[in-house]
C-alpha cells in the first residue's frame, strides 16, 4: 500500500482493527452516523458500505436527508472537529483511506490529513468561503497549513492554481474578494483552493447545485478534467442524476440513511433494480426524448430518520409494496442482493418481478 | 477607502448641521411660541424692563431668528462679539455663547467637564470591550458547560442591576468602609494621573461591569451563529487547527456586530454617561447636562447637545472605518 501514499512518514502506521486493511484506496464500512436529539436519536447514516478505486468516480444519488452530505463529513471527520458543547454524533463503522482507518485515528492526525489527502468542495461556495478574507488568501492559507513555505511561494501556488481552473488574469484576481467573483467563478476558486494540495480523494458535496444551469456544465467538465489531471478518487454527492450521469462511473443511491442500490453506472441507469431508482428516473427531465408525458414524482416524503419504517425503509411510498408474500416488505429489512457482478441492490422484488416492472411499467414511460 | 473617508466626514458635518439647527430651534424658537421671554431667563423674573431690552441687545434676541442662527454658527468656528458700540463682550471660539445661570462661556464649562467624561467612558470601554468579548467567547466554546451557565447568570445579573445600585454598594464598601479608594470630585486636568486613576476605577469597574455582562451575551450568541456557518466548515475541510479557526476565521466575524452596537454605546456615554457621574458625583458632562436642565440654561444645554451629537459623531465614523477594515464589503459598497 505504501506505493499509494503520497508521503509515507507523515500518515503514520495503519491503527490495528479486527478486519484487515482493505485493498480499496478508500472503503468505507458499515457506516453509521447518528445525532441523539431531544426528540430522539436521528440515523442520519444508517450500515453504509462502499468502496472507491484511485481515478474513479462514485457518485452518491439521494433526496434530501438521505445521508449523503452526512456520509461525506463523515469521512472528513467534520462531524467530530469543533462541536462545541453540542451533543456528539455517535459514529462506528470503520473508514479506510489509503490504508489507514480513520474513525481510530487520533483526531489530529484526520485534521491534517484533510485538506492534503481528501479535499472537499462545497455546494454554496458564497457562503462556504469567508466573506473577509480575499481569494488568494484562503487558497494561500490552504496550502501553509499543509506546506512549509513562505506567503509569496503559496501566493505564486495560489495564482497558478486560479490559473488551472480557469479564472482569467489570476495574477490579479488573486486578491479579489468572494463577492466580487460569480457563482461559477467562485466555484472554480473553491475548487482550485481544495486542489491546491493534490489530495488524493475529492469530495464533491453539491458541486453545482447553487450555479446558474449555464455554468454547471463547464464546473463538471472542469472537475472531470481535473481529475484526469490528478488522477484523484472522486466522490459526487447530488440529487441530479444528471451530474452523476456525466461524470460516475459508479452510483450508490441512498435512502433514508441506507444503500438501496449500488453498481457500474451505465448498469444504475440502463437496469436499475430498486423502485427507488426507478422512482428517481422516472421524475428526471429528459430533453433528448419528446416529452409525451408529464414527469413522475416519487410520491411521499423522505423517511423520519428517528422512525425508520420497519422493513424496507420505502415501504410507505413504494408502489410495489405488496407484491412480495407475507407482508415481508414491512417486517424485514432487505438486504444488498447482488444480480450482476458488481451491482447490487437492496429489494423484496424477485429479480424476475423486478425485470418484468422494469421492461413493462418503467423503461417505456421514460 | 481615503473617498470613503472624505464621504464619511462629510457626512459628519452635515448632521452636526442638522443638529445645530434643531436644538436652536427647540431651545430658541419655542419659547418665544409659548410666551416665555429669553431675556427673562436669563436675568431672573425680577428684572426691569430697561434691563431686559439691554439684555435682547445684546445678546441679539430682538434679531430675526435666522440672523441669531447664524452667528451662533459663525461663533463656533470664528468666536463672535456681543452687544455693540462701547459695549462688546468677545467671546473666542469655539464659542458657544455664555451660560444664563454662571455667566461664564459655555465653552469653557465644557472643556472642564468633557475630558471627565472621555476618561470615563473610554477607560470604561477599554475594559468591557476586553472583559465582555473573552467571557462571551469562552462562554461560546464553553457552551452548556459550568461556566457557561454561571457567566450568563452573571451577565444577566450584570444587566438587570441598575448602575446606581451597583455604583452605591461599591462606594460604600471600597471608599466608605474600607477606605482603600478615596474620590477626588472636583477632577481637573491639573490633577496627577494618579488621583484621575484612583477616582476613575470604581466607576470604570461598574460602568464596564454592566455593558461587559450585555457584550458577554452579545458576543457568545454572534460567536455561536459564526461557528456554524459554511465558512468555518471548509476552514475546517482545509486542516486548519481548531484555534486558528476561531481566531482568524470566527472571531473577526464575530467581532463586526459587536463594533456596531460599541460605536453606539461610546456614543452615548461620552454623550453624558448621567448615571454613573451623579452615582459618583463625578465633574463630567452628564453632570453638566442635568444642572443645565434644572436651571432652565439654554446656552449651557444647547453646549452639551453639541458636544454629544459630536462625540456620538465620532465615535461611530471610528467604528465605521474600523468596520471597513474588517469587513471588505463595506469598502467597496
Amino acid at each position: 500500500m505504501s506505493d499509494l501514499k503520497k508521503t509515507g512518514a507523515a500518515v503514520g502506521e495503519p491503527v490495528a482493527t479486527d478486519s484487515p486493511a482493505p485493498s480499496a484506496f478508500l472503503e468505507v464500512r458499515d457506516l453509521k452516523v447518528h445525532f441523539p436529539t431531544d426528540d430522539g436519536l436521528v440515523k442520519s447514516v444508517d450500515g453504509l458500505s462502499f468502496q472507491l478505486e484511485k481515478g474513479q468516480t462514485l457518485g452518491i444519488v439521494g433526496e434530501s436527508g438521505s445521508g449523503k452530505s452526512v456520509t461525506s463529513l463523515g469521512i472528513m471527520g467534520l462531524h467530530t472537529a469543533g462541536q462545541y458543547g453540542k451533543r456528539k454524533a455517535q459514529i462506528s463503522g470503520e473508514i479506510w483511506l489509503d490504508g489507514q482507518e480513520l474513525l481510530s485515528t487520533d483526531p489530529d492526525e484526520v485534521r491534517r490529513l484533510r485538506g492534503r489527502e481528501m479535499a472537499m468542495i462545497f455546494q454554496d461556495p458564497l457562503s462556504a468561503l469567508h466573506p473577509y478574507y480575499s481569494i488568494g488568501k484562503q487558497i494561500v492559507e490552504a496550502y501553509r497549513v499543509h506546506h512549509d513555505v513562505d506567503k509569496k511561494t503559496a501566493r505564486k501556488r495560489a495564482i497558478e492554481m486560479l490559473d488551472r481552473v480557469g479564472i482569467p488574469q489570476p495574477d490579479k484576481r488573486v486578491d479579489a474578494y468572494p463577492h466580487e467573483f460569480s457563482g461559477g467563478m467562485r466555484q472554480r476558486a473553491m475548487i482550485a483552493m481544495s486542489l491546491v494540495n493534490n489530495p488524493e480523494l475529492l469530495i464533491a458535496d453539491e458541486p453545482t447545485t447553487a450555479l446558474d444551469v449555464t455554468v454547471q456544465a463547464q464546473i463538471l467538465d472542469l472537475i472531470r478534467d481535473l481529475q484526469k489531471e490528478f488522477g484523484s478518487a472522486v466522490i459526487i454527492i447530488t440529487h441530479d442524476l444528471g451530474v452523476v450521469a456525466e461524470l460516475a462511473d459508479n452510483i450508490l443511491v441512498m435512502y433514508g440513511g441506507r444503500c438501496v442500490e449500488r453498481g457500474p453506472a451505465e448498469k444504475v441507469f440502463y437496469e436499475p433494480q430498486h423502485p427507488y431508482t426507478w422512482g428517481l428516473l422516472g421524475s428526471m427531465p429528459r430533453i433528448d426524448k419528446e416529452q409525451t408525458e408529464r414527469l413522475i414524482p416519487v410520491k411521499g416524503s423522505p423517511p423520519s430518520l428517528i422512525n425508520i419504517p420497519s422493513g424496507c425503509a420505502f415501504n410507505p411510498r413504494c408502489p410495489y409494496a405488496d407484491l412480495p408474500k407475507d407482508n415481508v416488505t414491512r417486517e424485514v429489512r432487505p438486504e444488498l442482493a447482488e444480480s450482476d457482478p458488481g451491482h447490487w441492490s437492496a429489494c423484496h422484488l424477485s429479480p424476475e418481478q423486478r425485470e418484468r416492472i422494469w421492461t413493462e411499467e418503467i423503461a417505456p414511460k421514460l | 477607502m481615503l473617498a470613503y473617508l472624505i464621504r464619511r466626514l462629510g457626512a459628519v458635518i452635515v448632521m452636526l448641521l442638522v443638529v445645530i439647527l434643531t436644538t436652536f430651534f427647540i431651545f430658541y424658537v419655542l419659547p418665544k411660541w409659548s410666551g416665555q421671554d429669553i431675556a427673562v431667563l436669563f436675568a431672573g423674573k425680577n428684572s426691569g424692563a430697561e434691563q431686559l431690552e439691554g439684555i435682547r441687545q445684546k445678546l441679539g434676541l430682538s434679531d430675526p431668528l435666522l440672523v441669531q442662527f447664524w452667528e451662533f454658527v459663525k461663533g463656533i468656528p470664528l468666536g463672535r462679539d456681543y452687544g455693540s458700540g462701547d459695549d462688546v463682550t468677545h467671546c473666542g471660539a469655539p464659542c458657544l455663547g455664555y451660560s444664563f445661570r454662571t455667566e461664564l462661556p459655555v465653552w469653557e464649562t465644557v472643556k472642564d467637564a468633557l475630558p471627565v467624561t472621555l476618561a470615563l467612558a473610554g477607560g470604561a470601554a477599554v475594559l468591557w470591550l476586553i472583559g465582555g468579548v473573552t467571557v462571551g467567547v469562552v462562554s461560546a466554546l464553553k457552551r452548556g458547560s459550568f461556566w457557561d451557565r454561571g457567566a450568563m447568570i452573571t451577565a444577566l445579573g450584570g444587566v438587570s442591576m441598575p448602575i446606581f445600585f451597583t455604583g452605591m454598594i461599591a462606594m460604600g464598601v471600597f471608599v466608605h468602609s474600607l477606605g482603600w479608594i478615596s474620590m477626588d470630585d472636583s477632577l481637573t486636568t491639573k490633577d496627577s494621573i494618579g488621583t484621575w486613576v484612583e477616582t476613575m476605577i470604581l466607576p470604570w469597574i461598574v460602568l464596564a461591569f454592566l455593558q461587559a455582562a450585555m457584550y458577554a451575551r452579545l458576543t457568545r450568541a454572534t460567536m455561536l451563529e459564526v461557528l456554524g456557518e459554511d465558512y468555518i466548515r471548509t476552514a475546517r475541510a482545509k486542516g486548519v487547527t481548531e484555534p486558528v479557526v476561531i481566531r482568524r476565521h470566527a472571531l473577526r466575524s464575530t467581532m463586526t456586530p459587536i463594533l456596531t452596537v460599541f460605536g453606539l454605546d461610546l456614543g452615548i456615554l461620552i454623550g453624558g454617561a448621567i448615571l454613573t457621574e451623579t452615582t459618583f458625583n463625578l465633574p463630567g458632562l452628564g453632570q453638566e447636562a442635568v444642572k443645565a436642565i434644572q436651571g432652565k440654561d439654554l446656552p449651557m444645554i444647547l453646549g452639551v447637545t453639541l458636544c454629544t451629537a459630536l462625540a456620538i459623531a465620532l465615535a461611530n465614523l471610528v467604528v465605521d472605518l474600523m468596520y471597513a477594515v474588517i469587513d471588505p464589503r463595506v469598502r467597496l459598497g
